[in-house]
């Protein structure tokens, strides 16, 4: 059986239809990584996944539970779905480790000690067991994020949602986020959207990609990427490889 | 000389009025800011009315009405009780839009983010915001105190002995206006400085780096 199934997901702010019948399914572990052009829904489609903004119309439902019932408890569902965001949102008055052990503590109210002791396993996980002592100002971007990983595996998810995690990086630092995101993928799932084609073509089991708030296209990367069935997406990754194929070989020199 | 005790006592009535009033006042300005940032509309706008009907009208008329007012519906209150609920309900709406601009300028990012941890919203305001939103108000909220301890002195029109009531007395006793208050000016001054240096070690015994300092310089609403 599929972990997440996503089945015909509508959304609207306004008059303005953003999700226009969203269907897609990922098994336990996978990794799923959403492309498209900026506008298209990626980042709405995540927030929808774990009901920040609930769907008008369509299904979600997460190992087995109709996530988009209004009777289900939400916050015991978000311990299962991990957010990561491009903005990092770590809380700026916690150390590392705090960001990491306060979601242990309040929310699975595990005793002080033992959040403690998990939360440094997730930022040994990150390589970031040296910073656990300091604060998201005394920290790199790269570094923030990671955090903001460690932060979400310790609620042990099902799934981690990442929204353009290493949009707001300097280049530099993208690779450790990404080894990061490479080291956890098959012991998580994850969906991820990103102009990442290097991850996309490595990590990703499925690559889906989305214009105008519907998917246009999705299949294995290797698909994808040398014979894709659409010419919309073929137009698509062309653009995109020249944009980003260059930038990606500048930073492996 | 003789006149010392009396000093003392009315010093004793204007520190107790000072703390009392921060006190409470916090407690209510917590309570009227997060009513006016995250209440439903109803509590929103009860929050915003009695915060401008507070800000909106003098002090001195506030507490004619408890004092000489509240009577007439059969509620009578000892002077420093008047004074110390009059000033509590006025220091509140102050602290509470301090407060409030603290609270507002917390990126909206980390609340979103303590919810996808499954925290509830109030887990996540009690969390996330408020620890920071205090901590950003402190410098306001020492603001508040010194104009809370000078402000006390008007409770004197209440009949309420405090620091100046007293002064007045022994003034009117002794026609040494000049020096008996210069020597209440003294206090007070020497008080004053005696708290911002408290709440100044206060602030940089919590502070914490990249929270502080340099937000709170854009949202002094004084």
């Amino acid at each position: 059986m599929d972990m997440l199934e996503v089945k015909d997901v509508h959304k609207s702010y306004g008059d303005l239809e953003v999700l226009k019948g969203i269907t897609f399914s990922m098994k336990k572990g996978e990794t799923a990584v959403i492309i498209g052009t900026s506008g298209t829904g990626k980042s709405t489609l995540l927030r929808c996944i774990n009901q920040l903004h609930p769907p008008d119309k369509g299904e979600i439902w997460l190992d087995g539970e109709n996530l988009t019932d209004p009777k289900i408890d939400i916050n015991r569902i978000r311990q299962k779905i991990g957010f990561v965001f491009q903005e990092f949102n770590l809380f700026n008055h916690l150390t590392a480790l705090r960001n990491v052990s306060i979601g242990l503590e309040k929310v699975k109210k595990m005793d002080k000690e033992k959040a403690r002791d998990k939360a440094l396993e997730e930022l040994k996980r990150v390589g970031l067991k040296d910073q656990a002592k300091q604060y998201p100002a005394q920290l790199s971007g790269g570094q923030k994020q990671r955090v903001g990983i460690a932060r979400a595996l310790a609620m042990d998810p099902s799934i981690i949602l990442f929204d353009e995690p290493t949009s707001a990086l300097d280049p530099e630092l993208i690779g450790d986020v990404l080894d990061v995101m490479k080291s956890i993928a098959h012991e998580v799932a994850m969906l991820v959207v990103t102009h990442e084609m290097g991850f996309a073509r490595n990590v990703a089991d499925e690559i889906i990609f989305m214009e105008g708030g519907v998917i246009v296209e999705s299949g294995p990367p290797k698909q994808m990427f040398q014979n894709p069935k659409k010419a919309r997406t073929r137009e698509f990754l062309g653009r995109i490889s020249t944009l980003y194929g260059e930038i990606e070989e500048e930073r492996r020199r | 000389m003789e006149s010392l005790p009396n000093l003392l006592d009315g010093l004793y009535i204007t520190l107790i009025l000072t703390f009392i009033s921060l006190i409470t006042g916090l407690i209510l300005g917590i309570g009227l800011a997060l009513g006016r940032v995250y209440g439903n509309k109803v509590i929103s706008a009860i929050c915003i009315g009695y915060i401008e009907i507070i800000r909106g009208t003098p002090l001195l008329v506030q507490l004619f009405i408890i004092y000489f007012g509240l009577p007439s519906v059969g509620i009578i209150l000892s002077p420093i009780d008047a004074a110390l609920l009059g000033l509590s309900l006025n220091s509140g709406a102050y602290q509470a839009e301090y407060l409030r601009g603290s609270i507002q300028s917390i990126p909206s990012g980390q609340m979103i983010a303590a919810r996808t941890i499954g925290m509830s919203r109030l887990q996540s305001i009690k969390n996330i915001v408020l620890p920071q939103a205090l901590r950003i108000s402190i410098p306001a909220w020492s603001n508040e105190l010194i104009y809370l301890l000078k402000y006390t002195s008007i409770v004197y029109i209440i009949q309420v002995r405090e620091l100046t009531a007293e002064g007045k007395f022994i003034a009117a006793e002794t026609f040494k206006f000049i020096e008996i208050f210069a020597i209440i000016a003294i206090i007070y001054l020497v008080l004053t400085v005696i708290f911002t240096t408290l709440i100044d070690r206060v602030e940089k015994s919590l502070r914490i780096p990249g929270i502080g300092a340099k937000e709170v310089l854009g949202q002094r609403t004084y």
